[in-house]
């Protein structure tokens, strides 16, 4: 089935939970910024969580479907998109994304998924190294994506609870693992709160505020940085990677974020602010259990109002 | 070993040693004994200059509930302690990269000889003339840090780093160099171009260099450069 872009918006890519076992080579994990939105939007439609989706950031495409369709947004709130739903669109119909109410990022998923072949064992577009996803780039006016057919019956109007959601807000307070160079920074990544700057994107959240001042000094070699880590260069500003940021890096590491909050980083847009609180491993793991606790029921849930024919 | 959390889904093993950090051979060892024990759960493995990192998924470390991070740590001293852990590393292999020096495929050539106090066409002989070590890949998909630069090349990172670097860009930062596999943005002196690939991300391994191979540049001409498939 056909899904015409009519409008790409400002980076719509096609994305899934994203690819592993290639760190190694250089070649980030990627995926949905915020894969709790990807996943719920899957499964909104009857999806495997994890089949290639839309990332929609900020300002959002206008799209053509051939066919009715059953599709689900979640994550960014859009005007004109209702969101943590599914949505039938008819034959001809369109979906055109308004203003940006809420959020950075918005996932739309499609029942059957987006019929993309997979590179590297993931189907979602890393665009530092133009691969993956549609024609491994961001979409563009005219483009014609082609989604799965699948026939299923879902019964619309209900939406999910929203307790279940992460607190998304353009001012929320994310949990942070103490990195090896934490005690050379002190206590000030804890006590303000830091603007994100419009250079911020898939690789890195740019961050502004209190500068963190190093006490040690002296290079450090370059080690493995992964997806959360929060690095310091030398002008004090923190930067806090993101799914497509680089495998290496060599500045100080201040502190990591843990995952249950990434969904709450990606749906930081330029202007939010962010607050950090500690943490530690053995609680980012209990989140995480909580977490895919709280998913597995919302599966179970929707799996009663989803059926396949 | 020096073991610490990357966030909530890897470990840093930090090898120890003498002077400089553990020496290449070592950490190279001690990755492929984390990777052979094929423990299900570990994702990645990463080596880079002198440490090893090991991503996991926390949900398959539960055998002891809530201490998943101590449970990889484990698994990693175990791995340490395997025999052939500290033997000798996979030989690396001698790739040879044909890179045309200078000219619009390499644009900081004269400032780097500048600052070398070397001719443009001295400071190619002398990139093109030693042999490098793949210290390790990152940055960027395929991207190969590359120790043994002569002291004489050594040039210190542009000021302002380029918004964009054409892939197959041969590099010097500091003593160091590399190649871009992929366009990227980068703050290395550009000093020039290899039309080989190395990244493909059609072919297994997509990353043409793995850490422990060796590379000679040979130098070629504009018109190679223009003609090679």
């Amino acid at each position: 089935m056909d899904v015409s872009v009519v409008r790409a918006g400002m980076q719509t890519t096609v994305q899934d939970l994203g690819r592993r076992g290639h760190l190694a080579e250089g070649v980030p994990a990627g995926g949905a910024a915020d894969p709790f939105a990807l996943r719920v939007a899957n499964l909104l439609v009857g999806n495997a969580e994890d089949l290639p989706a839309l990332e929609v950031t900020l300002i959002g495409p206008e799209l053509e479907f051939a066919e009715a369709a059953w599709i689900a947004v979640c994550g960014a709130r859009f005007e004109n998109v209702p969101a943590w739903r599914p949505v039938r669109v008819e034959a001809g119909g369109r979906i055109r994304f308004g203003k940006r109410l809420q959020g950075c990022r918005a996932y739309l998923s499609i029942a059957g998924g987006f019929d993309v072949e997979p590179v590297m064992g993931g189907r979602g577009t890393l665009l530092s190294a133009g691969i993956g996803g549609f024609q491994g780039r961001a979409l563009r006016d005219l483009d014609v994506l082609r989604s799965v057919r699948s026939e299923r019956n879902l019964s619309g109007h209900w939406s999910i609870d929203e307790r279940v959601l992460p607190h998304y807000s353009p001012e929320p307070t994310v949990r942070v693992i103490p990195g090896a160079h934490a005690e050379e920074f002190g206590e000030a990544l804890y006590t303000g709160r830091f603007g994100v700057c419009a250079r911020s994107n898939r690789m890195g959240i740019r961050l502004e505020g209190p500068r963190l001042a190093r006490a040690g000094s002296g290079d450090l070699v370059s080690t493995a940085v992964a997806p959360g880590t929060i690095q310091v260069p030398p002008d004090g500003n923190p930067i806090v990677l993101m799914v497509d940021a680089q495998t290496l890096g060599g500045y100080p590491r201040v502190g990591h974020v843990a995952s249950v909050d990434f969904p709450l980083l990606a749906q930081l847009a330029p202007g939010d602010g962010v607050r950090f609180s500690r943490t530690t491993v053995g609680e980012a793991h209990a989140l995480a259990r909580a977490l895919e606790h709280r998913i597995a029921l919302l599966h179970q849930g929707l799996s009663e109002k989803v059926r396949s024919r | 070993m020096k073991l610490e959390p990357l966030g909530d889904s890897a470990v840093l093993a930090t090898l120890e040693a003498g002077n400089g950090g553990a020496s290449l051979a070592r950490v190279l060892s001690f990755a492929e004994a984390v990777v052979a024990a094929k423990r299900p759960g570990i994702t990645d493995v990463v080596p880079a200059y002198g440490t090893v990192a090991a991503f996991y998924d926390p949900s398959r470390f539960t055998k002891a509930l809530g201490d998943a991070y101590g449970e990889v740590c484990r698994f990693l001293e175990s791995c340490a302690g395997r025999p052939g852990a500290a033997g000798p590393a996979p030989a690396g292999r001698l790739l040879e990269v044909p890179v045309c020096y200078g000219g619009i495929h390499g644009p900081d050539l004269e400032r780097v000889a500048e600052l070398c106090k070397v001719s443009a066409g001295e400071a190619a002989s002398l990139h093109a003339g030693a042999e490098y070590l793949v210290h390790a890949i990152g940055f960027t998909p395929g991207f190969p840090y590359l120790g043994g630069l002569p002291e004489a090349l050594r040039a210190p990172r542009r000021d302002t780093p380029r918004a964009h670097v054409p892939a197959g860009s041969v590099a010097i930062g500091g003593s160091q160099t590399g190649v871009y596999p992929v366009d990227s943005p980068g703050g290395w002196q550009i000093i020039g171009r290899t039309p080989m690939a190395l990244f493909r991300p059609a072919e297994t391994p997509a990353a043409l260099l793995r850490p422990g191979d060796r590379v000679r540049f040979r130098a070629i001409s504009p018109q190679d450069f223009s003609s090679w498939t």
